[in-house]
């Protein structure tokens, strides 16, 4: 499976996590999220997603979006992240990933969206 | 039914520091009949002495030594200073290095040892470098002599952000995946609770102030022994900062800790353990 086919799974990781749905109950945002090469725009309203598409979408406008090589993506979804694969902002501070937009959202659901962008773990293992 | 006791106790304690009055928040335990190595514990940015609880509660550790961990001015049960609502916390390596040295002198603590964890490790390498003959042993846990930055600290105190939130979710990054999810919890709660700018302020010292680059070559371990651990999913203070540190300090001594992160103390206490007993059984000779 390759990175993106691991992302396109996030509605029933999402739907299936009740409590990341608690934490997000005040959220609603546009976001696009980059697995490699490909973007994934996300419609969250209060903590859940309203729409989840993937492939270009040509003039949607997001507050926010969150670019990641592939690499960086499959490190990030070991069961145990390495050292510097393990966050984020780890993978932002290598260059492995940048964050570009509003950031406002973001930070104010911090943990909701790391938690929400680390839910392709529970995944099995890519071979 | 007896009640059931950590062995610790707190008090407050009455300091000077650059001429300001302050009252100051400490935990300690020690041997029961009193004595023991004073080991002055220093908490990280924008947490509390609590991230030492684990420590100050080591039947093997405080038989030996007299564990001590105070809440800095602004942290945990440490108020700010009478007008602080005047201004803006700020965190200097003058201030911070007078606020240790003020508690250890209150507390009359003969030659202590002083271990600190990041901002705390830092100061460390400045006590090393400026006060080596004052300490008997010097461990400075997640520090270097410089770290690049890796996020805007303007995000940690506005209006539109909760603080204490932000906090918390930046910092959950530098806990290795490997420790316990309750350490885990317990360490994000004390940074949910810092003060509005506190964690901001501290970081002034961290970002600005505090750059020790090439100031850590003076710093001489035959005056005072130099121990410095690192875990190695810390990414604010990687592995190889604190190994480039190291490589400018004869007689250093230094390790990277496996599957431990920023707050080897807190998130995962029996880990940290296996790698500082050792320290402290070659301080405590």
């Amino acid at each position: 499976m390759t990175p993106a086919d691991r992302f396109a799974r996030l509605p029933d990781l999402l739907a299936a996590d009740t409590d990341l749905r608690r934490r997000g109950h005040w959220l609603n945002a546009d976001c696009r999220i980059d697995i490699g090469a490909e973007p994934f725009h996300l419609t969250l309203r209060e903590g859940g997603l309203a729409d989840f598409a993937r492939g270009p979408r040509l003039l949607r406008s997001v507050a926010f979006s969150l670019h990641g090589t592939d690499d960086a993506w499959r490190h990030h979804w070991q069961k145990v992240p390495a050292p510097g694969w393990h966050d984020l902002f780890a993978m932002t501070k290598r260059g492995a990933m940048s964050i570009n937009g509003d950031l406002r959202p973001l930070l104010q659901n911090l943990q909701y969206f790391k938690d929400l962008l680390a839910l392709p773990r529970r995944l099995p293992e890519a071979s | 039914m007896a009640p059931t006791l950590d062995p610790m106790v707190g008090r407050y304690v009455r300091l000077d520091i650059d001429g300001i009055p302050h009252r100051v928040y400490f935990e300690e335990a020690g041997p029961p009949d009193g004595g023991g190595i004073p080991l002055v514990c220093l908490h990280t940015a924008g947490a509390d002495n609590r991230q030492f609880r684990h420590l100050l509660a080591d039947p093997e550790i405080i038989r030996r030594f007299r564990v001590l961990a105070f809440d800095m001015p602004w942290h945990g049960k440490s108020t700010p200073p009478d007008g602080w609502e005047g201004g803006e916390y700020r965190l200097t390596t003058a201030s911070y290095t007078a606020t240790v040295r003020a508690f250890c002198g209150a507390m009359e603590l003969d030659r202590p040892v002083v271990m600190g964890c990041s901002i705390g490790g830092r100061i460390v390498l400045n006590l090393a470098i400026g006060h080596a003959a004052e300490f008997r042993a010097l461990i400075a846990l997640e520090a270097a002599d410089f770290q690049k930055p890796w996020y805007d600290t303007a995000w940690l105190h506005r209006p539109d952000v909760h603080g204490g939130e932000v906090c918390a979710a930046l910092i959950s990054g530098l806990i290795a995946p490997q420790s316990p999810p309750v350490n885990r919890h317990e360490t994000l709660w004390m940074y949910m609770q810092g003060g509005p700018g506190v964690f901001k302020g501290d970081l002034y010292f961290y970002r600005v102030d505090g750059d020790l680059r090439e100031k850590v070559k003076t710093i001489d371990t035959r005056v005072c022994p130099l121990y410095l651990l690192t875990g190695e999913y810390d990414f604010s203070c990687t592995a190889e900062d604190t190994l480039r540190t190291a490589a400018q300090i004869p007689g250093v001594e230094v390790q990277v800790m496996k599957e431990l992160g920023h707050f080897p103390m807190s998130e995962n206490p029996a880990r940290f353990r296996e790698y500082i007993l050792p320290v402290l059984d070659k301080i405590a000779r």
